[in-house]
């Protein structure tokens, strides 16, 4: 039976952060393999931020992600490499190189307000022969409507899906259903959802956009992602074949890829500490907790004040710079708090 | 004297460079050039007792004998038909679009090398905002690498900056380092859609070569905040530099140390609202240039 969608997994793009972007071409090419073998039909390869995303506002890649993406399209028998972009990190030449080296499916990243900052690189990933897929970051953060009206942009430029993108791990199962539906009822493009799990609804709000009717649906193995982590593939993988939704993946082969390819990039994924809770409970975009963290060491102050405040300024992906920012203004405000005293 | 100014574009940018023109004792705003009769701009150029020409630039070449300098404000595409029908008549022009073919100029940093060329341009906002620093850093030690990170608010982004973020993120990264004087450039940029808009906002980070001194570049820093603020008051540090020591796997090599300077841009609201910085930065820029022409 063919599956009831597609699934996507991002373990070497978004698990990126994860892992502060230090990924080896040998963990690559085992996660690769595995999943290859398993059945994914679609495996992303890329710094966390994209392509171009290696510098000092989101972290230097270990190795050069063209290294990464030349193992990652040698390796794979079946699967399509797909990258990561957005417009205003990576630029265009970066996507041309990516389609050189075999990378079959663009995906154009922008923040849910700005669709329209994607028009020339879908645009060129159409050109170039590849699928153009639309991700819209941080969804949470409008209403359905105003989604659909950014979607249909993307539609418009040329995309072959368009996906409401959780980068919060905010929505709830209700707000993952609305979002699906509205945009299935308006786009003749298909719909995808990639989900975090800091409120630990990643693979709920999966099966919920299922019965919507979404076609593609984003995974990454043991959950290795930004913030408190994806929706686990295996997890989803084995949820949907129990409940009657058809994979195209077989369950056991998930369950060894995770175990022994994954499992041990990062031992302790899959816990959602305070902090990890904190990002979907504010709104705060995943991949800033590692580097708010590491502000938390630098500067002395409490890394929940620091997502507190991101959250209260509305920041949107990409602004990791304001983390610093936050983190200073906090410590300058203890400071002042003492000497008052 | 004074210089004799054509201003190309009746949009945003043009009505604000309009304003700046006004308030200029060394600049006479003496026409506008749009396409569009309705446009607020011309309206506004008008009520200020300034020639109008609403049919485009044959206007403005049949009257160069009047004019010594040409503020374009349009976009690159035109830029580049309008640029040799300026050159024809003999007038200078200083390019506010992403053009690039005149020599990049950041005046606090080598305005005085290109004052004599026909045609200046003036980068982009992030470039015009992040180039000093590094040009500062750059005045004390050596700097492998540097990086910005440029955040405007979305509703101060017009659809030309919007189709063209591509154009806008490659000539910022080349002017960090054909100006800047960095061995490595890149640059970011990012759009905010928070309500009330946010303020201009730029970080810029600099590897350091070893045996830079901070107080130093420090100072460095700070005197060239201050130099920019002098034509764009609302130019500020947001916090003194911050320097990391740690391991950083730089394009220009491993280093172990960088600064982090982070700036604020509120723009004048000549026209544009204060949240502007990034538009305001292009038009005060302008000015300080076409003042610096006149001897």
């Amino acid at each position: 039976m063919s599956a009831s969608f597609r699934l996507t997994d991002s373990t070497l793009r978004d698990g990126s952060h994860a892992i502060a972007h230090q990924f080896t071409t040998e963990q690559v090419r085992r996660v690769v393999a595995g999943l290859d073998a398993a059945g994914i039909p679609v495996i992303e390869v890329a710094h966390g931020d994209g392509l171009g995303g290696s510098s000092f506002n989101y972290g230097f890649s270990h190795t050069n992600e063209t290294g990464l993406l030349q193992v990652a399209v040698e390796t794979a028998r079946y699967a399509k490499i797909a990258v990561l972009m957005l417009p205003g990190i990576g630029v265009k030449d970066d996507l041309r190189q990516a389609a050189d080296l075999g990378a079959r499916v663009a995906r154009i990243a922008t923040h849910c307000t700005e669709a329209d900052i994607s028009e020339q690189h879908i645009a060129l990933a159409k050109d170039l022969g590849m699928e153009a897929v639309g991700f819209l970051m941080m969804s949470h953060m409008i209403e359905p409507e105003e989604l659909l009206e950014q979607a249909r942009l993307m539609e418009s430029y040329g995309a072959d899906a368009v996906y409401t993108v959780d980068s919060a791990g905010a929505m709830t199962i209700d707000g993952a259903r609305r979002r699906v539906a509205l945009l299935k009822a308006n786009l003749s493009c298909q719909v995808g959802i990639h989900a975090h799990n800091n409120l630990s609804l990643a693979v709920a709000n999966s099966l919920a956009a299922l019965e919507e009717g979404v076609d593609q649906i984003d995974g990454c193995t043991t959950g290795l992602g930004a913030g408190a982590g994806n929706c686990p593939t295996e997890i989803l993988v084995a949820a949907c074949e129990r409940s009657g939704w058809e994979t195209g993946i077989d369950p056991i082969a998930m369950i060894e890829v995770a175990d022994t390819a994954v499992r041990p990039i990062r031992p302790e994924q899959g816990v959602i500490d305070g902090d990890g809770l904190l990002l979907g409970y504010a709104g705060v975009y995943g991949s800033f907790l590692l580097h708010s963290k590491r502000a938390a060491e630098r500067y002395g102050v409490p890394t929940r004040d620091i997502l507190l405040e991101l959250g209260e300024r509305r920041v949107v992906g990409g602004q990791e710079d304001m983390i610093i920012d936050v983190a200073m203004e906090l410590q300058r405000r203890a400071a002042s708090k003492m000497v008052g005293s | 004297m004074t210089l004799r100014c054509a201003i190309v574009g009746s949009g945003n940018i043009g009505t604000d460079l309009l304003y700046k023109l006004l308030r200029s004792e060394k600049l006479e705003a003496a026409l506008m050039v749009g396409i569009d009769p309705a446009s607020e701009g011309l309206a506004r150029a008008r009520e200020a007792g300034v020639e109008t020409v609403a049919d485009g630039v044959d206007g403005l070449i049949e009257r160069a004998a009047e004019l010594d300098l040409v503020l374009e404000a349009t976009s690159a595409w035109v830029y580049r038909i309008n640029a040799p029908l300026y050159r024809r008549v003999g007038l200078r022009s200083i390019d506010l679009t992403p053009a690039r073919l005149g020599p990049l100029v950041v005046p606090p940093v080598n305005l005085a090398e290109h004052l004599d060329a026909p045609d200046l341009n003036l980068i982009t906002c992030g470039g015009q905002a992040t180039v000093p620093i590094v040009a500062a850093v750059r005045s004390v030690t050596e700097v492998p690498y540097a990086e910005i990170v440029s955040t405007v608010a979305s509703v101060s982004a017009g659809p030309g900056t919007r189709q063209n973020i591509d154009e806008f993120t490659h000539t910022t990264s080349a002017s960090l380092v054909e100006v800047g004087g960095a061995d490595f450039g890149k640059a970011i940029m990012v759009l905010n859609p928070a309500e009330p808009p946010i303020l201009m906002r730029n970080t810029v980070f600099c590897a350091l070569g070893d045996g830079y001194d901070r107080d130093e570049v420090a100072d460095a820093i700070t005197r060239m905040v201050a130099a920019v603020a002098s034509y764009v008051p609302g130019y500020r540090l947001k916090a003194p530099p911050v320097f990391d020591e740690d391991l950083f796997r730089t394009p220009g090599g491993d280093v172990k140390a960088r600064v982090v300077t982070l700036l604020e841009v509120e723009g004048a609201a000549d026209y544009l609202p204060a949240y502007a910085g990034n538009l305001d930065i292009m038009t005060a820029s302008a000015i300080r240039v076409a003042e610096a022409m006149v001897r």
